[in-house]
């Protein structure tokens, strides 16, 4: 249970970064938390306490398993993190070339 | 049925090409916009078999569902692939003039492709994870082509809508996360039939607030709309008619409606919710228009009152409502793509976005002149054209349904609606022609044919409502209105 509890904290981390700061690259670094924190989710959500990896095989018996779908999950939102990444890093050089500063209180070219 | 799986084949495969083919100068245009007419085609011949055969499933890689994959095509994805198609292809058809003036034309093809996929790979999909996939490939490839243009306020403006779609899907993944930790299956039906069988429980509470601040933020509902207005008015126009017509409806309502009503199940705490988020959306957005002068971010306001209607008419949840909102969602999605490309046309001609700058353009634009007049008369509810008969349905469902209050506020709002596209109109279209302005030209041909048959679609649009094309808008109200009967359409299905 403390395991999903610091996964929580640890999300809310991430959320209180990208909220907060006031900084396009920490803010990318608060999505990047938030990301893992789920992944991390993810993992908890399929373990089992001595589980071991289902793979079948003859001369064994599988008695306590974790749950392999969830992984996979995680490989695919990697990538999708990966991507998020890329398009706001490639952003933000483009937006600092642009501005030449990476404080979102400077850049207010557009008025809600 | 395996023509499902051409939905996402074939514009992920256009995307290679275009990519492949780079060199070669009108090739993207080419391709990009025959496999659009083909998807379209495939659209609406699902809508057909959609009628004949109910509900279809194709098993990807032949695994039996609940394991492996299912794509599911029933009434109401039909309807929406057919508004996602028909808009795709005559956006696509209004650049092929329009972005001549971007270099890289085969990125934006290459860009819009994977958004075109993505869109409808979220509507075929049955399963809860894949449609996050999906999901996630329409927000990136729509991230980009925000910032298409690389002026400093499209850069900006990508990068909050990055930020924002980026939190938006991470809620939407932990709520499929917890989910499946509470069901131990990823299929939509399954979950549904998991679901049915157990007591309720807290943290379906907590599920449901995560879905609904992701699918909000997604959707542009008030409390998180502060992107859209920005997103969709820095974007080329064939982007923001895109990003306004289709995707906020597609991967905000729809999913918002298929997880909610099919899946979740829905209760009164929830619609009215819905209810109020609607009526919010509507009120904000309404007033928040009035006070733009870029045409552009006049639109994108209007885009998140309109979006409010719809919501709204889903929490009133009476089978007249929801046929009204789903009628509303379609004409929306003709109509606020127009706006976008005829604000996009008025660009091209003159190089100028703000209201007060303009004046005149009739008597020189005579195509964008009439065709946006039919756009703005149809949003704001003049009697018989299409947006009329929608804010007609919605508001009588209410009435009927026994919220008056609600209901009066959203004549009142239709009022206000008219009161802002009557001055965008007499700001740009009527009145003295500036003489910086003597010299313009209409728009290119294929920008032309794009309006005027969308402009055809806005007038008859209210034709849908009566004879032939009735069963296609109740075909997609009857999956809302049939809730978590959902899983047994899919399930028997299956077997």
């Amino acid at each position: 249970m403390s395991l999903y509890f610091l996964c929580f904290i640890l999300f809310c981390v991430g959320l209180y970064s990208v909220l907060r700061k006031r900084n396009i690259i920490k803010i990318i670094i608060g999505l990047g938390i938030m990301e893992y924190a789920v992944n991390l989710f993810l993992i908890l959500v399929g373990y089992r306490m001595h589980g071991r990896a289902p793979i079948f095989a003859k001369d064994q018996e599988i008695l306590n398993m974790v749950d392999p779908l969830p992984q996979a999950m995680v490989l695919t939102t990697i990538v999708i993190g990966l991507a998020v990444t890329i398009i706001a890093v490639s952003l933000a050089i483009r937006i600092y070339e642009k501005y030449g500063t990476f404080d979102i209180t400077k850049i207010r070219s557009l008025k809600g | 049925m395996s023509i499902l799986l051409y939905f996402t084949i074939v514009p992920l495969g256009t995307a290679f090409l275009v990519t492949l083919l780079r060199k070669k100068k009108g090739i993207s245009d080419l391709l990009a916009v025959l496999s659009s007419l083909y998807l379209f085609g495939l659209s609406l011949a699902t809508a057909g078999l959609t009628k004949s055969h109910g509900v279809m499933i194709y098993k990807v890689g032949g695994w039996f569902p609940t394991i492996g994959i299912t794509l599911v095509v029933d009434g109401l994805s039909a309807f929406l692939l057919v508004a996602i198609n028909l808009v795709a292809f005559l956006v696509l058809i209004y650049a092929i003039s329009y972005m001549e003036r971007y270099t890289d034309k085969w990125k934006f093809h290459a860009l819009f492709m994977f958004m075109l996929a993505g869109l409808n790979g979220v509507i075929i999909s049955g399963d809860l994870f894949n449609l996050y996939v999906f999901l996630e490939i329409a927000s990136i490839s729509a991230y980009a082509l925000v910032a298409f243009g690389v002026k400093p306020q499209n850069l900006e403006a990508a990068f909050k809508y990055t930020i924002m779609g980026a939190v938006a899907s991470i809620f939407i993944l932990l709520g499929i996360a917890l989910l499946y930790s509470y069901t131990s299956t990823l299929n939509m039906a399954d979950v549904a039939y998991c679901l049915s069988d157990k007591a309720k429980n807290p943290l379906l509470v907590f599920i449901w607030v995560l879905f609904l601040a992701g699918f909000g933020l997604k959707a542009a509902l008030v409390p998180f709309h502060a992107w859209l207005p920005d997103a969709h008015s820095s974007a080329p126009s064939p982007v923001s008619a895109m990003l306004s017509g289709v995707v906020i409806k597609t991967i905000g309502i729809y999913a918002l409606m298929r997880i909610f009503f099919n899946v979740l199940g829905v209760s009164i705490n929830l619609l009215s919710v819905l209810m109020a988020s609607g009526i919010l959306s509507m009120v904000v957005g309404a007033f928040l228009a009035i006070a733009q002068n870029d045409i552009k971010r006049m639109l994108a306001y209007s885009s998140i009152s309109q979006v409010g209607y719809i919501i709204f008419a889903l929490g009133v949840g009476t089978p007249l409502a929801i046929l009204g909102g789903l009628f509303h969602l379609f004409n929306h999605a003709v109509f606020k793509s127009l706006l976008f490309l005829d604000a996009g046309a008025i660009e091209y001609s003159t190089g100028e976005r703000n209201m007060d700058k303009l004046g005149g353009l009739n008597n020189k634009l005579p195509v964008t002149g009439y065709t946006s007049l039919m756009a703005a008369m149809s949003i704001s509810g003049i009697p018989p054209l299409a947006g009329f008969w929608s804010k007609l349905i919605i508001i009588v469902a209410a009435v009927e349904a026994g919220y008056i209050g609600y209901a009066i506020v959203a004549v009142l709002i239709s009022i206000v609606t008219l009161v802002y596209y009557l001055k965008f109109q007499s700001f740009v279209f009527f009145g003295k022609l500036d003489a910086v302005y003597n010299k313009i030209q209409e728009v290119p041909l294929a920008m032309k044919t794009a309006l005027v048959i969308l402009a055809v679609i806005c007038v008859m649009g209210g034709l849908m409502l009566t004879g032939t094309f009735r069963p296609f808008l109740e075909g997609a109200s009857n999956v809302i209105l049939s809730g978590t009967g959902y899983k047994q359409a899919v399930l028997g299905a299956i077997r």
